[in-house]
């Protein structure tokens, strides 16, 4: 701590993970640029897309750059409440909240329209470094557990409750750092049998599958009769589960808008591929497909630039690397995530204070899955969920989020020797 | 600081970049295995879009535009792109009824929201002019032109044709070059001039987006080909003749064929009852069609192309042509017509009595007698061995007069017309079980025979020239080429003694002198001709006239048939002659307008 005065604020920081995030950044802007521009207009114009991500970007190493000259202290310590004020901002949506392409997050702070969902992403992670990160806390009992639940969870509520599904299942991202910090591997496969329970219930015709889960624990009680304590933990592992369809069946069916439902069954194969749900992935594959190993060209991708791609400078952005730079380009993208995520590992693995590392893996997690989920669906790996490519898609939130959750893990790292917590 | 999970981070790593592997090589299958994804994507944006050439224009003999080609407006409607409208205002703009609005906009949204559907057919150039002013407060709201052909005379339908969208079989034969949705000539001179008039269609290869809308051409253009424009054509047909031979047919049932003998040209070409030929264009072409096609009267017949009548009494000059040539007569043969033809129980009747001197005169009171006896003086000839013999060679000589056989119009379907032959006898009545007594009828135009009038207007040509014809047809160049007339004309040669001809003339410009044609003569126009009367079985005969003008240089010769007329001079004869007049003359002499009068009001639809 006594040195602490003596050091400059961008002493120690990690110019190598900064570059990668620029490097990023650049390909989002390319790309942007790519599918907005029409003939003839110019780079430099505010009126366009691309125009109004560069200011975005501007604005995100403005963040970056106050995030860097801050104190490293106050990220400990306003942990909780900058969670709790982002807690308060997703619920300000439900009140004040304006619409935009359809979907209720919004909040208007003046002349600029934000995703308070978007922010929440660092603020939980700050938190749950925070809760984690405590001398006290150990994984194992059960109200740790359910503290780190409520922290994720609550966020995970509110989003859904605004209809965001996409954003809301980001938060089981952080399901990764529970395990890296010890959560029993048996919970990761529960929640894994849990979300198979959730297909089938989707999948299968409800009675069948009762009947299908009575079978399985008769035959597994029959097999094991001896075994009296397993009888039990059947016996109560089968009402759970059957409980669990019938919640999950609920959710489907009467929580669940109906496009949600079509893109969960394009995905299960359930729906005809002539289907409208099923357009967007079919010509994202078509644009992705049709670069070839090369891709067209920068500002050739007549797909993405003629729009048979839906959203294809937010969610569908891949798209146009995909179709654009070829397979070379989409690969190369693919290992700068790649590069990125095992950097901030390694980075994590170099703190010595236990909150900066179960902060970087927080950081680790929620890019992994953004960059798993939306790459996923657009070559037809994963459903349909609409969440955006860590700084390359187009919009200022998650930029301006991701910008902010890199550059806290950034400067905490590069104070890793002047505090220990 | 304890970090029990160590090893966790290295599964963590792990999993990390076991999942972006997997990513890359399904990237690798899409992008580089399947070639699938590229066809799709060339599917999804690069369309051909065909350049339509525009067809050939059609002028008639003096260079007056006959046919024309004429803007069209479609109003087309994306869905997708239409915002809430005034619908008040845009139907009364367009000129559409709410309803029938709603109902297509409907039927638009229900067939995609993103391609085009069609709205209104059918807007005029005036019309859009006015809707396309204000039609930018309605997005998703388009016009496309469209040609169709307009008709500036309302005439010659029959003749001109029209056209109509291919079907399969078109496409089938058509080489490649027609594709569904191209227009093609169906009949008349758009059929068989389909080749010239059509020019070649271009296309040009354009990427469009998501909603079917051009973004630039493909390739800058490199796989486009060029439309290449129809060539015009030059009709052999006086408009003006033709409109007014229309008129002269009105609510009559008949033909007038008149030809330019010394070329063979058309000069017009009259099929009543006729249509206004731009009731087969455009939208109500298909409704038009079912009413015309499903008409009693059959208006869309092509009568002096296929109908076949017999020729009656028009045919004796051919006889007395036939006879001539075979040297069974000469044109002084004389003979004594008691009133009636009659050998054993067969009795045919003559209007006329006494003696007639030569084949003039015979023409000239168009004698039964006269021609019943030559007929059968002819086919028993001594120089055929069998009367079969001399049936064949009887209709071998017709046959160079173009009866019974194709003349080889430039028009579609024409008839043959039907001259009996010996099979045919010897399949009516069985081998040697006919004779020239069996057949006599034939003498005088009757019995089986057949012809088209545009066969009877030809054999006239053939006798105004004195024994040759040019084919006729009704195109007498392409525009811009330095042919004088098309390959296909033909100069036919009879090969007659001139005398011969001369006699047949001479008889023709009597029947006009002193005959069943004194009455209709031309004033200040020597003229020569023949009346005939075809027997109807189903009703009033038919009147028929065949005739040329002047006697000493022809410039037309003509054939009128007026179904259910009667005798040749009532209607046919009249016709023929106003029509002659009418192109030499330019104007109907004043002390036959009663006549011209006559022939317009009367009304002889059965
Ligand atoms: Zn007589």
């Amino acid at each position: 701590m006594t040195y602490h005065a003596a050091r400059r604020p961008n002493q120690g920081i990690d110019w190598m993970l900064i570059s990668l995030v620029l490097a990023l950044m650049l390909v989002g802007l390319l790309a942007v640029y790519s599918t907005t521009a029409g003939e003839g207009s110019r780079f430099f114009d505010l009126t366009q897309m691309h125009g109004r991500q560069m200011i975005w970007i501007l604005i995100s190493l403005v963040v970056a750059g106050i995030i860097v000259l801050m104190d490293s202290k106050v990220f400990t310590v306003f942990a909780y409440p900058v969670y709790a004020l982002m807690m308060l901002l997703l619920i300000l949506v439900f009140v004040y909240g304006i619409t935009v392409r359809g979907d209720t997050n919004w909040l208007a702070l003046g002349p600029v329209r934000i995703q308070p969902s978007e922010f929440a992403k660092f603020a939980t992670a700050l938190a749950l470094a925070k809760l984690m990160g405590s001398q006290n806390f150990n994984i194992r009992k059960l109200s740790m557990q359910v503290a780190a639940l409520l922290i994720l969870g609550l966020p995970a509520v509110l989003v859904l409750l605004q209809g965001d599904a996409g954003s809301a299942i980001v938060f089981a991202s952080f399901a990764l750092v529970l395990y890296r910090f010890g959560m029993s591997p048996f919970y990761m496969l529960a929640v894994f049998l849990f979300l198979l329970l959730t297909l089938l219930t989707i999948v299968v015709n409800q009675t069948t599958l009762i009947l299908i889960l009575f079978g399985l624990g008769a035959l597994v009680i029959f097999l094991f009769r001896k075994n009296k304590s397993l009888t039990l933990t059947t016996i109560l592992t089968l009402l759970l589960s059957l409980g669990y369809v019938f919640a999950s069946h609920y959710v489907f069916e009467y929580l669940l808008e109906p496009h949600q439902q079509d893109r969960i069954r394009v995905l299960l194969g359930q729906q005809a591929s002539a289907q409208d749900a099923d357009y967007n992935v079919r010509q994202s594959k078509i644009a992705i497909g049709s670069g070839g190993f090369w891709g067209k060209g920068f500002l050739q991708g007549t797909l993405t630039r003629y729009n048979f791609v839906p959203e294809q400078s937010t969610d569908f952005i891949f798209c146009t690397i995909g179709e654009e730079f070829g397979f070379w380009g989409s690969t190369l993208l693919l290992l700068l995530f790649l590069a990125t995520i095992l950097r901030i590992i390694y980075l994590a693995q170099r703190q010595r204070s236990r909150f900066s590392m179960i902060y970087a893996y927080c950081v680790a997690a929620v890019l992994f899955f953004h960059v798993v989920i939306n790459i996923g669906m657009t070559i037809g790996l994963m459903p349909v969920i609409g969440i955006p490519l860590p700084y390359v898609s187009y919009g200022g939130s998650s930029l301006v989020s991701f910008t902010i959750l890199v550059f806290i893990l950034i400067k905490l790292d590069g104070d890793r020797l002047a505090i220990l917590r | 600081m304890t970090d029990v999970y160590q090893n966790r981070r290295w599964v963590i790593q792990y999993v990390v970049i076991a999942v972006i592997i997997v990513y890359v090589l399904r990237l690798f299958q899409i992008q580089v295995l399947s070639k699938n994804y590229q066809q799709l994507a060339r599917n999804n944006v690069l369309r051909e879009v065909t350049v339509f050439a525009p067809r050939g224009l059609i002028f008639d003999r003096k260079g007056r535009l006959i046919v024309d080609n004429q803007n069209e407006y479609d109003l087309w409607v994306v869905p997708s792109q239409v915002t809430a409208f005034d619908t008040a205002a845009f139907c009364a703009l367009v000129g559409i009824s709410d309803s029938l609005l709603r109902q297509n906009l409907l039927k638009a949204a229900a067939y995609s929201r993103y391609k085009p559907s069609l709205l209104l057919k059918g807007l005029s150039v005036e019309k859009y002019a006015a809707v396309q002013e204000e039609l930018y407060l309605y997005p998703g709201f388009f016009g496309q032109v469209r040609t169709i052909r307009s008709y500036p005379y309302k005439a010659a339908a029959h003749l001109l044709g029209y056209i109509g969208e291919v079907n399969q079989r078109h496409i089938e034969q058509g080489g490649g070059y027609y594709r569904m949705g191209d227009y093609i000539g169906i009949s008349g001179i758009e059929h068989s001039y389909e080749n010239v008039l059509r020019g070649r269609k271009g296309s040009r290869f354009v990427l469009v987006d998501v909603h079917n809308r051009e973004q630039g051409s493909f390739a800058e253009g490199r796989y486009d080909t060029a439309a290449i424009p129809g060539a015009n054509l030059i009709s052999t047909i006086d408009i003006e003749l033709q409109q007014y031979g229309e008129l002269l047919m009105q609510n009559k049932i008949g033909s007038i064929v008149a030809l330019e003998p010394s070329t063979g040209e058309v000069l017009a070409l009259v099929s009543s009852p006729n249509y206004d030929p731009a009731l087969l264009t455009g939208m109500e072409r298909t409704r038009n069609f079912q009413r015309l096609a499903t008409d009693s009267l059959r208006p869309l017949f092509v009568r002096p192309l296929k109908a076949a009548y017999p020729p009656g009494s028009t045919f004796k000059p051919a006889m007395a042509l036939t006879a001539l040539k075979i040297g069974s007569i000469t044109s002084t043969t004389e003979y004594t017509c008691p009133g009636a033809y009659v050998v054993g129980t067969l009795s045919v009747t003559c209007h006329h009595s006494g003696y007639v001197p030569d084949v003039a005169t015979a023409i000239q009171h168009s004698c039964n007698s006269y021609f019943c006896h030559i007929f059968r003086k002819t086919v028993d000839d001594r120089r055929f061995a069998h009367v079969a013999q001399g049936l064949d060679q009887w209709k071998a000589i017709l046959a160079t007069l173009g009866i019974g056989e194709r003349t080889g119009i430039d028009l579609p379907n024409e008839g043959y017309g039907f001259v009996p032959g010996s099979d045919y006898y010897n399949k009516l009545y069985g081998k040697n079980r006919w004779n020239s007594v069996t057949v006599i009828s034939l003498g005088i135009g009757q019995g089986e025979l057949g012809m088209t009038p545009l066969q009877l207007a030809n054999m006239t040509a053939a006798l105004a020239n004195g024994g040759w014809w040019y084919t006729p047809h009704v195109v007498r160049s392409v525009q811009g080429s330095q042919e004088r007339r098309l390959p296909t004309v033909v100069r036919h040669v009879m090969d007659l003694d001139t005398a011969h001809v001369n006699a047949l003339r001479r008889g023709m410009f009597q029947v006009m002198e002193a005959g069943t044609g004194r009455w209709v003569r031309i004033p200040g126009v020597s003229s020569a001709g023949k009346t005939g009367t075809a027997e109807n079985p189903h009703g009033r005969d038919h009147s028929l006239f065949i005739g040329f003008a002047p006697v000493d240089s022809p410039r037309i010769a003509i054939a009128v048939v007026v179904e259910n007329a009667g005798w040749g001079a009532s209607f046919a004869a009249p016709i023929a002659s106003l029509m002659m007049e009418k192109y030499l003359n330019d104007t109907i002499a004043f002390q036959r307008r009663y006549l011209e009068q006559r022939m317009l009001e009367a009304d002889l639809i059965p």
